[in-house]
């Protein structure tokens, strides 16, 4: 296409277009853009101005107080810590059982494999419900542990797809072959020869399973009633929306000039609270943003 | 490209594939156990996670006591599906979730499609590449994060949305307990975190077309948007279809997370939709059969809407899921 653009100079009704489309594309990106940098600004901004809703371009009135409430309320570092023994958990068990399991359905030879395929993905589009679910977990004494904080979310048949269309399309069969005719047995080839041709699909596929894990919290509410087993997003819950903020409830022994001083931080923590719990997937995204997109392109393939 | 592999896969998936199976299958499966072993981490959580739970579905024709457990309790026959179905909510939840859904299909189909098409047509590599990743990144924001951003931005007193609306002379709106404006706010804030996410299939689709395409076309004199018009929209309209599709497949399937976060007092009556409905019957008032029903008829209309897209979709354009 560029080339063709040298070739022939672009005619006006093309120059307008082109300008159409700057115009646009610019007016989406700030859409987007602007709610993101606003968090960021008006979480290092003096209470005064946040609170009465500034439309703000930069902090105002340079302040790390609404981070020091942050990182002095004890729920946020339980939260954290929660969340990422769930999340490193859950990914490294998802990503072993999910490769695996693409792996095995990937094989054409695999007896049954369409029949075993069909009854994984019936479970994509049709499901017991809720309160069947609930029932099952509690019968099995689940509830309320940090193993069903792991286990759930770990497996999902929509990852195995994605898995199996990778290796379909990666692993020749007459790789298989050859390997075999030289006595390489099943295990033997998944683990020398199969895993080490996998990374690109196992970064797609853990840093799928992290997301989910990170931002996880239906699960954490209706299973998790101990409040030292709470995920970070049960707490952010807490914070952002409901008014159960250690800030708006005052405990005694404090005057009223802290207690307003608090009372004017809870929006600034609640910005504050918002970058901190988001930054680190946003930080990892711009370096992994290439397998992400990856991961969208292989599950295009399955659909 | 994507939908051609997409087409084979399924057509593998279907058998279509000449099979040398029968009664070699015995010996196969010894030789392969191994491979069995690595299914079985799967197959074990969606057996206990996915369908063990279906043994619980006879509860929605059933009186659940907790005494006799799930077998033991009386059959009660359609009892429930007449209570959901006589209730007053019924209309009401009923109609909630289709408009939900539907304004967010039409509000969030063509976004990503629009945003895709703009991407692919500008030549500043640098521009584009940085319009990508800022678009992507809302995808990743936590829903109650997201719910929270809202509460925040669209705050009567505090928000800055509403500071705008003073500074072009209208007045501050409550938008959170303006029932009205309850699903514009839902399907708007999920265009926002969602669109960019869903350009990237269609930009990659895009790249497909091949060059010369747009050459041959430019010498007849087509501009820019005629070259949209006739080259680009063709190349990605099986994929438009297929994801229409997908998307069609959840019309009753409104996340019960976002609208859950999102409810309050003010706006219930319009916010109240049938994921969030099992929920607060079955695990609230701990009436297990009863939301087990409408677990159920939620399930199983979506179900029979997807087949039926499916074969319309398979009839007009030939592209479907199986």
């Amino acid at each position: 296409m560029r080339v063709a653009h040298h070739r022939i100079n672009s005619s006006l009704d093309d120059r307008i277009f082109m300008g159409v489309v700057y115009f646009l594309l610019t007016i989406m990106l700030l859409i987007v853009l602007y709610p993101l940098y606003f968090v960021l600004v008006a979480s290092f901004s003096d209470p005064t101005y946040v609170n009465s809703g500034y439309f703000l371009l930069y902090p105002k009135g340079f302040t790390t107080l609404g981070y020091e409430r942050v990182f002095g309320d004890a729920r946020i570092w339980t939260g954290y810590l929660n969340t990422i023994i769930y999340t490193v958990c859950g990914t490294l068990l998802g990503v072993a059982s999910c490769i695996m399991a693409g792996y095995a359905l990937s094989r054409k030879d695999l007896a049954g494999r369409n029949i075993i395929m069909g009854i994984f993905v019936f479970t994509m589009y049709f499901s017991g419900g809720l309160i069947p679910f609930y029932m099952v977990i509690k019968s099995l004494n689940l509830t309320n542990t940090r193993l069903l904080m792991v286990i759930l979310g770990s497996v999902s048949v929509y990852n195995i797809i994605t898995v199996r269309s990778f290796f379909s399309s990666t692993i020749p069969t007459e790789l298989q072959e050859a390997a075999f005719i030289d006595g390489c047995g099943n295990a033997r080839f998944f683990f020398s020869v199969v895993l080490p041709l996998s990374h690109a699909i196992m970064a797609v596929i853990a840093l799928y399973l992290a997301v989910g894990y990170w931002n996880a919290y239906f699960n954490a509410m209706i299973f998790i009633t101990d409040r030292t087993k709470f995920p970070l997003q049960i707490y952010l819950r807490e914070i952002l929306l409901t008014a159960k903020t250690a800030e708006a409830t005052p405990s005694a022994g404090q005057d009223a000039e802290t207690i307003a001083m608090l009372e004017k931080l809870v929006e600034v923590v609640k910005y504050g609270v918002i970058v901190i719990s988001t930054l680190p997937i946003i930080c990892m995204y711009p370096f992994l943003q290439k397998y992400f997109i990856k991961g969208v392109m292989i599950g295009a393939i399955k659909g | 490209m994507a939908v051609n592999q997409k087409q084979i896969r399924l057509n593998a998936m279907q058998g279509k594939t000449p099979g040398i199976r029968q009664h070699k299958s015995l010996k196969s499966i010894r030789k392969n156990y191994v491979l069995y072993l690595f299914l079985l981490p799967a197959a074990l959580y969606i057996a206990i996670f996915a369908y063990a739970p279906m043994y619980g579905i006879q509860l929605s024709f059933k009186s659940f006591s907790p005494g006799l457990g799930i077998w033991g309790s009386p059959w009660v026959g359609l009892k429930w599906w007449r209570t959901f179905l006589n209730s007053p909510r019924f209309g009401q939840i009923f109609m909630n979730t289709i408009t939900i859904s539907l304004y967010s299909l039409v509000a969030g189909f063509p976004m990503p499609i629009i945003l895709a098409l703009l991407l692919n047509s500008i030549s500043a590599m640098k521009y584009k590449r940085f319009v990508q990743t800022v678009t992507y990144m809302p995808h990743f924001i936590s829903v109650v994060v997201l719910v929270g951003m809202i509460s925040v931005f669209f705050s009567p007193r505090s928000g800055f949305i509403n500071t705008i609306i003073s500074a072009f002379g209208g007045s501050p709106i409550y938008f959170l307990g303006e029932p009205g404006m309850f699903k514009h706010l839902y399907v708007w804030s999920g265009v926002w975190q969602g669109t960019g996410w869903g350009s990237i299939i269609y930009v990659a689709a895009l790249t497909g077309v091949s060059p010369e395409l747009h050459e041959s076309a430019m010498i007849d004199g087509a501009n820019k948007l005629k070259r949209i018009w006739h080259i680009d929209i063709p190349t990605i309209l099986p994929t438009m279809v297929i994801l229409l599709i997908l998307n069609s497949g959840h019309i009753m399937n409104v996340g019960f997370e976002k609208v859950f976060l999102m409810q309050n007092s003010l706006n219930l009556n319009v916010a109240e939709v049938i994921s969030t409905y099992t929920y607060k019957i079955g695990l609230i008032q701990a009436e297990y059969s009863y939301s087990t029903a409408i677990g159920l008829f939620n399930n199983i209309i979506n179900f029979v809407i997807l087949i039926g897209v499916n074969a319309i979709s398979k009839k007009l354009s030939g592209s479907s899921l199986w």
